[in-house]
């Protein structure tokens, strides 16, 4: 081995490690601007339909359907949410401000007693314009819930364009979903 | 007043760190012996200093301060005199305050036991590791303050994860930091060493009781890891290739490898670079793991506590602690002159091999670890790469690590002869194989007996050094047994390990074979599994400390004969509104027996039910290896300056 090779040998580890810094640095820049999320899946729905289904309503109000997401002529969000979990308490802030904000948001009550909704309403404001009760689950699974709470967009024309597993947050809305609503507007 | 003492204490240590750092490095470059000599009694200020802040946030925690925001997040008044001392570890802030704590320790300890150093090397591994020290202290004083205060104080605390509520998992922490960051001495011995460019058999010998320390109390660390998946997660597995497990296993594989490296520093000079190199990796991949399982890259089970904000702060540390000892090795390593020629056949050549096959495992591991990270950074593509990768990946590589296992410790240095080697293991082999056929007819599973007869092959083989040292048979018994009393422990430590890793296979091959059953089962109704019959007999609500609980008792039986009572058992935290298994497990030296409570309907509960075969050995192996590296940390050869033992004269009759 030459000396100019044993010094290129040497220099090896420092590259190597060099690589694995920047992937690193630009994963964490990106997961702090939210470009980037390790722990995020992929939803097979996006672009596709939503899947047919009919939810009974909380207490006296009416349920809806897959039907009356596109009945209102602009897009509509999905929020399922659980008066158990509690990143769902955490973004009720967030969904109170879209609804004064005019956006229309349809509730899922996910695996939930009709007192306990009831009561997490009452206490942390309703801002959904319908709430369906979804108490065994089914419905969850044909969208392929990841966890509550999950919010899905759903366009005009029933397809579903965007989804977000976990709490919304100010950030979220302003960097994602506004851009989604604009471009769909 | 006492947090504020320990915010004092840790921002007092950090002025201690960078004078630790600056004064002996300085002294050392300029052959100040004044400013070598300070080295010793910086890091043990600093040592002091983080103590009383460690011990302020334990009295804290102790006395229920929750005005103390870290308290308050994890604590509750009611939790376990236990777990509020052993909270102060099992969270982000104050486990890296038991970081740098260790680190100082350390530090310390090379300052305190270091006294037979040549000065100016002394001066420079307590230089490098103050240095890193202050990095550390920084972090946690900046970014991750366990000492803010809360106001308003609240009522009560918010109680530490259920999951950790484990009395394993109180020890667990401080055993894996020692392993891990024990790892910092050798490499501060080799940034030393790149620094005073020069190498000999003198600093192998130094370097490898700290390293024998560190990876003991890593395979320790690992064992408790491992064990508690297994008993509190209930899934019955007991490894699952995940994040924070590749994280610890990885320095173990490279300290591993340094660990046999290093011997060949010590007794034959060779393999400077390369031992250099490991020692800088080892630790690299100690720091790079833990922190990248904080920042919240690493998506794990098993982490509890992370944010990408601070690991930006984390990536910068790592890069001036990695990337600046790799760039000095790069630009210093061509200067280490190695001198120990020897044969590919030898006990070099054999530990040579050894240190491929561990790297390589390494390699491995590390890139199943994070190729999904870089496919998702680079393509967008989400992969998730499980245990099927790791193990048909890792398998061709850990079958010639154990046939070569047995017969490096029988090879000569320098030069040796393969045949005549595996002539001394004849017995070995013989035996290795009949287990495997044994094996093989009572299971019918391949794999499983060939791993049984690569158990019994090292169980045995690792003795054939010793067999071959008291030259049995060849001489009269009673030479023999005189030699026996002879052996170095460092002999005898080796063989151990050796024999523990046996252990542990054969545990892995029985857990292959292991049976379970998912049942829904009503109280009075019995079910069958691995030749016992298992009755649930009654289904109760018991109240805890801080939880509720709801215990089945199930009575086992073979033959008619009761074998144990059985109480799996759900807990729910009532303060942190979660639900953790409590598995019942009872073990002999054939098999676990292991027994979970799931969900109850309509008065039938679902139980799962394991019959683990030789499961308890897959610890007990990893406990043996532990013991053969403190066997050999105790041997007086090791300790340099320890004083001869004189040869008592028997006076002949």
């Amino acid at each position: 081995m030459t000396a100019l090779n044993r010094r290129l040998v040497l220099l090896l580890p420092l590259g190597i490690a060099g690589v694995a810094g920047v992937g690193l640095y630009s994963m964490l820049d990106r997961m702090r601007s939210g470009k980037f999320d390790p722990r995020g899946v992929p939803s097979a729905l996006v672009g596709k339909k939503v899947p047919n289904f009919n939810l009974p309503g909380q207490g006296d109000g009416p349920g809806f359907g897959s039907a009356d997401l596109t009945l209102l002529g602009r897009p509509v969000l999905v929020n399922f949410f659980a008066s158990w979990c509690v990143p769902c308490v955490a973004e009720t802030g967030v969904l109170m401000a879209l609804k004064q904000a005019g956006q229309p948001v349809f509730g899922v009550a996910y695996k939930d007693k009709p007192e306990a909704t009831g009561a997490f309403l009452r206490r942390h404001g309703n801002p959904y314009v319908r709430v369906g009760r979804d108490a065994p689950g089914r419905v969850a699974i044909d969208f392929g819930l990841y966890g509550v709470p999950e919010t899905y967009l759903i366009d005009t024309g029933g397809i579903v364009r965007w989804r977000w597993a976990g709490a919304l947050t100010t950030e979220i809305v302003q960097q994602e979903l506004m851009p989604m609503l604009k471009q769909l507007a | 007043m006492i947090p504020e003492l320990g915010h004092f204490g840790l921002a007092l240590a950090v002025a201690f760190a960078a004078a630790q750092m600056i004064l002996p490095l300085w002294g050392a470059q300029t052959r100040d012996i004044r400013l070598m000599a300070a080295a010793p009694a910086l890091a043990l200020g600093q040592l002091i200093a983080l103590v009383a802040a460690y011990a302020s946030l334990v009295w804290s925690s102790v006395i229920d301060d929750f005005s103390v925001l870290n308290v308050a997040e994890n604590s509750h008044s009611l939790k376990p005199m236990l777990y509020k001392i052993s909270g102060t570890w099992g969270n982000h802030e104050g486990s890296i305050l038991l970081w740098c704590l260790i680190l100082a320790i350390c530090g310390g300890a090379v300052g305190l036991f270091g006294r037979n150093l040549p000065s100016s090397l002394r001066a420079r591994v307590i230089g490098v590791l103050g240095g890193t020290s202050v990095g550390f202290e920084l972090f946690a004083l900046l970014t991750s303050n366990p000492f803010l205060r809360l106001w308003p104080v609240p009522e009560d605390g918010r109680d530490m994860n259920p999951l950790l509520q484990d009395p394993g998992l109180a020890i667990h922490p401080p055993i894996l930091y020692a392993g891990y960051v024990g790892f910092a001495i050798p490499f501060a011995f080799a940034v030393a060493a790149l620094l005073e460019g020069r190498i000999d058999a003198s600093w192998g010998r130094w370097v490898r009781p700290w390293t024998l320390a560190s990876w003991s109390l890593l395979t320790l660390g690992i064992m408790l890891g491992s064990f508690w998946s297994y008993y509190i997660l209930g899934w019955g597995g007991y490894w699952f290739w995940d994040p924070v497990e590749n994280a610890s296993l990885l320095p173990w594989l490279t300290g591993t490898a340094l660990l046999h490296s290093a011997i060949v520093v010590e007794k034959r000079e060779a393999l400077k670079t390369w031992t250099v190199l490991l020692a800088i990796g080892t630790f690299s991949l100690s720091l790079s793991g833990t922190f990248l399982v904080r920042s919240g890259i690493l998506n794990s089970v098993h982490s509890f506590a992370n944010d990408p904000t601070r690991g930006i702060f984390i990536l910068g540390l790592l890069a001036l602690v990695i990337g600046g000892s790799l760039l000095l090795f790069a630009i210093r390593a061509p200067v280490l002159s190695a001198s120990g020629l020897f044969s590919p056949v030898s006990r070099e050549g054999a530990l040579v091999l050894n240190n491929i096959l561990l790297c390589s495992i390494a390699a491995v591991v590390l890139t199943g670890t994070i190729y999904p990270l870089f496919a998702d950074l680079l393509f967008g593509a989400k992969i998730s790469v499980g245990p099927p990768y790791f193990n048909s990946a890792v398998l061709p590589l850990v079958a010639p690590l154990f046939l070569a296992m047995s017969v490096g410790p029988v090879l000569s240095w320098k030069r040796a002869a393969l045949g005549p080697a595996l002539l001394k293991l004849w017995w070995a082999a013989l035996v290795a194989a009949a287990v495997g056929i044994v094996a093989e007819l009572g299971f019918h599973a391949g794999m499983a007996a060939l791993a049984f007869a690569a158990a019994a092959w090292l169980v045995l083989g690792s003795f054939a050094e010793i067999v071959q040292r008291i030259r049995l048979f060849r001489v009269p018994l009673a030479n023999s047994v005189s030699r026996l009393a002879g052996l170095p422990l460092s002999v005898w430590g080796g063989a151990v390990a050796h024999a523990g890793m046996g252990l542990t296979i054969a545990g892995i091959a029985g857990m292959s074979l292991a049976q379970s059953t998912i049942v829904a089962i009503a109280p009075g109704q019995t079910v069958s599994l691995a030749g016992y019959e298992w009755t649930l007999v009654d289904l109760h609500d018991e109240k805890g400390p801080n939880f509720n609980a709801r215990v089945a008792d199930i009575r086992v039986t073979r033959d008619g004969e009761e074998v144990g009572m059985f109480h799996p058992a759900r807990h729910s935290f009532t303060t942190q509104t979660m639900t953790v298994t409590e598995t019942a497990i009872q073990s002999s030296p054939i098999a676990d027996l292991y027994a979970v409570l799931g969900e109850e309907h309509d008065g039938t509960a679902v139980l799962r039910l394991h019959y683990n075969f030789l499961a308890p050995w897959i610890w007990l192996g990893a406990l043996v290896m532990a013991f053969g590296g403190f066997l050999s940390l105790i041997d007086r050869r090791l300790r340099v300056g320890a004083p001869a033992r004189r040869a008592v004269m028997v006076p002949a009759e």
